[in-house]
């Protein structure tokens, strides 16, 4: 049984447009500016921005996928290990500002095999965080820069985004107790 | 562009198979969707392996060990690295200078390095079937590095990944296996990887090293042809598979004088015409150079045989990886 989707399509794109410029006046402009998404759901989320970025600022910023699965803290210990992918970061990374985007914060701890991962790459100037829900929970020392959404959640609920380019749709979906409103 | 999934690919990764055994001993009951996995774990340790630091810290705390009764360059040594970049611990045995010289027994040996804290061993034996012995008397994960002249799992599974690189999907693509298919342990490991492909395969060799009764066999397989005449063979395939003479074949009788087994078998230039264009030439090595392969074939346009090393660390590492962390039922 599927609910109602916590947010649509329009909800989604408007969000990403938003994120995009925050994330460019956060920069004062595109220089040194590399978008890096988490494999699977963040990797199109970055896409996107980067081609918001492309249609307000006339720039392209380079996209990367990160494939966080060899450095997570739970591979041997979860019911099954996570698949490996290639990750494909175009360009030199040293002395940039990198966006590592996700499209859930939740424990914090796929962000902190994100940050192992990338730094395995290079040494960036800063690394920025954007996410498109923030649901709380954290449990390690995580923050985000850039939020789409805040979703107060219960631990026992489930936070599901769905991407058309993964999953045929844009929604975001919240399962289990019914999700307050923020 | 990354693909970001393959459009028969379970949408979400929670559902993908898992890895549940213990150990791998053989292709032949690998199922498609187990070989499926490998494969594409591969992928993610091949764009490991191309970073200028090109290690992780993944299995840190995971005990590998080799263990060769027969010796051994690239296998081993391509383990060795394979488990030292996902930061595992790695000891190589070899059973000169080990116990086994006083006389201790498989099995105890098996025991005592599962004692010491082995998780996975690496095993390579003179004897076909020995690492089927040695699993059932471990609770340590047991990899056929090679056992006889009856499986060598790991070599056929890079075989795979370097053919899929390149000819793509192999369903109805035509294969040669030539050269010393009755000792060749590669040519059977690659035969079931091949035939769960969808490819055709077709085994060529003199009578004595290709019998009869292995033709009876694989031709109940379907898709398999056996045949004496590797001009035949090769004409039209898209990829030819040299093997190594073993020279102690010779010795034996089996092969009337490596001058005629050369006129007969070589993969050559003049040969190799024949193929498709943009056919693969593959050679599990050591290669004889000047026998089983022409040297200006070996290091052709159309060889493949250095990127098969290279693929092996990485499919080594995607083996190592599924079997550390594999969730046993």
């Amino acid at each position: 049984m599927t609910p109602d989707p916590y947010l649509g399509p329009d909800e989604v794109a408007r969000t990403l447009r938003r994120l995009g410029h925050e994330i460019v006046e956060n920069n004062r402009g595109t220089q040194g500016l590399v978008i890096v998404g988490l494999l699977s759901r963040g990797y199109p989320l970055a896409r996107r921005l980067a081609e918001a970025i492309r249609e307000f600022e006339g720039v392209a910023v380079p996209v990367g996928a990160l494939d966080i699965g060899l450095y997570r803290d739970d591979v041997t210990r979860r019911s099954a290990p996570p698949p490996i992918r290639p990750s494909e970061i175009p360009v030199s990374i040293d002395g940039a500002t990198v966006v590592l985007v996700d499209d859930v914060l939740f424990t914090g701890r796929s962000i902190r095999a994100a940050l192992d991962a990338l730094l395995d790459f290079g040494r960036p100037a800063r690394v920025r965080l954007a996410v498109l829900i923030d649901r709380g929970h954290r449990e390690l020392p995580i923050r985000p820069d850039f939020v789409g959404k805040n979703i107060p959640t219960a631990l026992v609920q489930k936070v599901r985004v769905h991407l058309r380019e993964v999953d045929g749709e844009d929604a975001v979906y919240v399962f289990g107790e019914e999700a307050a409103r923020a | 562009m990354l693909e970001l999934r393959n459009p028969e690919a379970p949408a979400s990764p929670a559902e993908a198979p898992a890895w549940t055994r213990k150990d791998l001993l053989d292709t032949d009951t690998l199922s498609n969707a187990e070989i499926q996995l490998i494969l594409e774990t591969a992928e993610g340790m091949r764009e490991v392996r191309n970073r200028p630091v090109a290690k992780v810290a993944t299995l840190r705390g995971v005990t590998v060990i080799t263990l060769f009764y027969e010796q051994s360059t690239r296998t081993r040594a391509s383990f060795e690295v394979a488990a030292k970049a996902l930061g595992a611990d790695v000891v190589n045995l070899t059973a000169s200078g080990s116990s086994v010289e006083k006389g201790e027994t498989l099995i105890d040996t098996i025991r005592t390095l599962e004692a010491i804290g082995a998780d996975l061993v690496v095993m390579r034996h003179g004897k076909s079937g020995a690492p089927y012995l040695a699993a059932r008397n471990t609770a340590a994960g047991i990899i056929n590095g090679g056992d006889g002249t009856h499986a060598h799992p790991t070599q056929a599974l890079l075989d795979l990944f370097t053919m899929r690189r390149h000819a793509g999907d192999l369903a109805g693509k035509r294969v040669v296996i030539v050269g010393d298919v009755l000792h060749s342990r590669v040519a059977r490991s690659n035969l079931w990887t091949l035939l769960a492909s969808g490819a055709d395969v077709t085994l060529c060799g003199p009578a004595t090293l290709v019998p009869r009764t292995l033709a009876s066999q694989v031709s109940e397989l379907g898709r398999c042809t056996v045949t004496t005449n590797l001009d035949d063979a090769i004409s039209g395939a898209d990829i030819v598979m040299a093997l190594r003479m073993q020279k102690e074949r010779q010795e034996k009788g089996l092969i009337p004088s490596l001058r005629e087994y050369i006129a007969g078998y070589q993969v050559n230039a003049r040969r190799l015409a024949k193929a498709r264009p943009g056919a693969l030439v593959m050679h599990p090595g050591p290669m004889n150079e000047g026998i089983e392969i022409a040297p200006d074939v070996a290091h052709g346009v159309a060889s493949v045989i250095e990127e098969q090393v290279a693929n092996g660390v990485a499919v080594r590492m995607a083996i190592l990886y599924l079997m550390a962390t594999a969730r046993r039922p």
